[in-house]
């Protein structure tokens, strides 16, 4: 099953090499990984996508809590929360098809940031599986690039990942 | 008054206790040789190759409990330092190593003797840190002790650029350091103690299967006491050897790979495992699908992610086994059922019978060398009372097998990552911290060249170790493979052109004996005993066709041994 994990680690060179070597070294999947550091300098967040047994899960969080790096750590699959992730994409824009992804756009929410006589960039913000469905009801051919953020993710209510 | 971030290294490591390090100079660390130099509190002990060093270390933590330190070079030394390091963190041992490194403003330009050390050792430290600013330096000394010795122990490295060591500050030692993000839990949850005791309480066939977390928390006594009180067979691993006394009646052997054959049974047949500082290790589960079919585990462990790795448990309990120990011995005395002892008579009378088949019995007419009869009678003559440490193949499971071990930590060997070179080294460690105790290496003729340098370091400072060469003329582990299962092709197993051992270790100033007839071996020992401040080489030449028996072999269960 898919989990997403949140950590809050010490913000220290070398903090994201240990986070991605355990996942390498003990062969877990890793979907995504993006890590920024928070309002409180000295601590970094990173959340990861993962997948697998619920053995395997208990042990990728085990073993992350065991860095003496990681601060704090949830598993934002354990109860209700929200998650997003920003996606650009451009795409072949050309007379004809302006009007189509215009209206693509809005029905996914998305906001078009960028324009020339041949292209636009279109920004969307949502679940992994929004973007899913956004680049699948695109023509292929039409796209010329992706950038997703990767997934960020918090609890819902008054669950929070603090110190 | 300021200090040079060299003179601070110095200063730190006495103000920790630090009573022997032991390195090799280089050019990133020429500082802090020179602050070494300079004082007389801190003994240095130069090895003759930084894997030594780091063995070293290791061997005098696993004797003392005290954590071993090290001091190497940038590069190649500090590349050197990496088996060493490896070692000690399969086996959870305590050591700090200080590398050098080249100055901070080289850092990642391909300098002389640069490597990536944080990178590189990464995989198998505790933790890591690299000092960019003398005003850390003592901080950071501190909290490597203080990750190195607590929770689950494991080695620690400190990468020191240059610049750093030479750099100046005012010198203070924090007396306590806490880390928000390191919290080793030690104290047993009571509802788990509960839990436990009420599963132990109803057992039929009660097993205790105990690791190197007892040694390592100093836990024997309260093992012993709990053992005793409920009369349970106890079985120890590779590493827990000696954390029971292995001349008691409770006592049923090593388990696993070439564990007893009653061991491996009473584990394969038992109802209710407990199981203490001990990590399912894949040598002593053998297939793990064939795993204690019939039993609930109850699982001790200072580390929480060894429990339910490999095994799923019942009754997980995270704490620090002395502790835990404690807590349950508590709770026994509060509770009024106990194991039905009918059952538990019967269980013992079934384990007594496996005992029966003695399954380490051995030729003992043979007009060779048996490996066997050197250790027994090694263990006859030391009086059970010595300090063996090992190197990796054969004659290490015939150690395990063959000397009892009634104390912790007298028995010194690299259970988790397999180290050949690992023993000699080691038994300087142990050597160095009792002066005037018997420490014996058993080796093979294999290992022992993989450090054999360091009969120079006994030389230097005159190490009276005993080395057990049990010379078969062969990489035994891996020729009794071939044999079993590659039919007989002994494919590079086979070691041509070894020195004269005993010429060599004469040229290093020492004794060396060569034995190959079973009515020597003896008076060999005993003469060897004798010679309390030699170091002397018994070059024992045994039976090349010995193999360890018994043995579970590869995606067999616990209760599929190969007998003899």
């Amino acid at each position: 099953m898919r989990h997403i994990i949140s950590i809050l680690m010490e913000n220290e060179a070398g903090a994201l090499s240990r986070v991605a070597g355990l996942f390498s070294a003990r062969a877990y999947n890793i979907e995504s990984l993006t890590v920024a550091a928070t309002e409180d300098p000295s601590l970094s967040r990173m959340t990861i996508v993962t997948s697998g047994t619920d053995e395997i899960i208990e042990q990728i969080i085990k073993q992350l809590n065991k860095l003496v790096d990681v601060v704090r750590l949830m598993d934002m699959t354990d109860g209700p929360h929200i998650e997003r992730e920003m996606m650009m994409v451009k795409v072949r824009a050309e007379a004809g098809q302006r009007e189509e992804f215009k209206r693509l756009a809005d029905i996914f929410r998305g906001r078009i940031i960028d324009v020339t006589e041949s292209t636009y960039v279109i920004e969307l913000t949502g679940d992994s599986a929004k973007l899913d469905a956004f680049l699948q009801a695109v023509d292929t051919g039409k796209i010329i690039e992706v950038v997703r953020s990767g997934v960020s993710g918090i609890a819902r209510g008054e669950k929070a990942l603090t110190i | 008054m300021e200090l040079t971030g060299a003179e601070i290294f110095v200063r730190c490591l006495q103000d920790e206790g630090v009573d022997l390090l032991f390195g090799y100079p280089g050019g990133a660390v020429l500082h802090i040789y020179d602050a070494l130099y300079q004082q007389d509190k801190v003994r240095h002990i130069l090895v003759r190759h930084e894997q030594a060093a780091t063995h070293a270390a290791d061997g005098y933590a696993r004797a003392t409990g005290r954590p071993g330190c090290v001091l190497v070079t940038s590069g190649p030394g500090a590349t050197n330092a990496v088996t060493g390091i490896a070692t000690a963190y399969m086996d959870s041992i305590p050591m700090v190593v200080f590398t050098g490194q080249v100055p901070t403003n080289l850092i990642g330009n391909d300098a002389f003797q640069e490597v990536d050390n944080i990178g590189i050792t990464r995989p198998c430290v505790k933790h890591n840190f690299l000092v960019k600013d003398v005003r850390d330096l003592a901080v950071t000394i501190k909290k490597a002790f203080y990750v190195a010795t607590t929770g689950r122990p494991g080695p620690v490295v400190v990468d020191i650029p240059k610049d750093v060591s030479a750099a100046r500050c005012e010198y203070s030692y924090p007396k306590k350091v806490r880390m928000r993000s390191y919290n080793p839990t030690v104290k047993g949850h009571a509802g788990q103690i509960k839990r436990a005791v009420d599963l132990m309480m109803q057992a039929r066939r009660p097993m205790l299967y105990t690791g190197g977390g007892v040694i390592l928390d100093n836990a024997s006594q309260q093992l012993t006491e709990l053992a005793r009180q409920l009369n349970f067979p106890i079985t120890n691993t590779l590493m827990g050897l000696g954390a029971y006394p292995a001349t008691d009646r409770q006592f049923v052997g090593m388990l696993g790979m070439h564990g007893t054959y009653e061991a491996n049974m009473a584990m394969h047949n038992c109802d209710v495992l407990i199981a203490i500082g001990a990590r399912f290790d894949d040598r002593v589960t053998g297939n793990i699908e064939k795993f204690c079919p019939t039993a609930k585990i109850i699982h001790i462990d200072v580390d929480p992610a060894s429990i339910s790795k490999n095994v799923k448990v019942d009754v997980p309990i995270v704490g620090s086994v002395g502790n835990v120990l404690e807590q349950l011995s508590k709770q026994i005395g509060a509770v009024k059922t106990r194991p039905d002892p009918e059952a538990l008579a019967a269980w013992w009378e079934q384990i007594e019978e496996w005992r029966g088949l003695d399954c380490l019995k051995y030729d003992r007419d043979s007009e060779l060398v048996k490996p066997q009869y050197v250790l027994e009678t090694l263990y006859k003559v030391t009086n059970g009372d010595a300090f063996v440490t090992s190197d990796v193949g054969q004659h290490q499971m015939w150690a395990a097998q063959f000397y009892k071990f009634d104390q912790p930590r007298r028995w010194i060997n690299s259970g988790g990552l397999g180290t050949m070179g690992f023993g000699f080294p080691a038994a300087m460690g142990v050597q160095l911290a009792y002066p005037d105790e018997t420490v014996c290496c058993i080796t093979g003729e294999g290992s022992i060249q993989m450090c054999i340098q360091e009969l120079s370091t006994c030389l230097q400072y005159g190490l009276p170790i005993k080395i057990i060469n049990l010379n078969n003329r062969y990489l035994g582990m891996v020729r009794q493979w071939q044999e079993f299962f590659y039919q007989k092709r002994y494919a590079m197993s086979y070691m041509e052109s070894l020195p004269n051992f005993v010429k060599l270790a004469e040229s290093y100033g020492h004794v060396g004996m060569q034995i190959d007839k079973p009515q020597d071996v003896e008076g060999a020992l005993k003469e060897a005993m004798q010679l309390k401040d030699r170091l002397v080489f018994l070059d024992f030449i045994t039976d090349q066709n010995e193999n360890v028996y018994p043995m579970i072999p590869a995606g067999a269960g616990q209760n599929e041994m190969i007998l003899i």
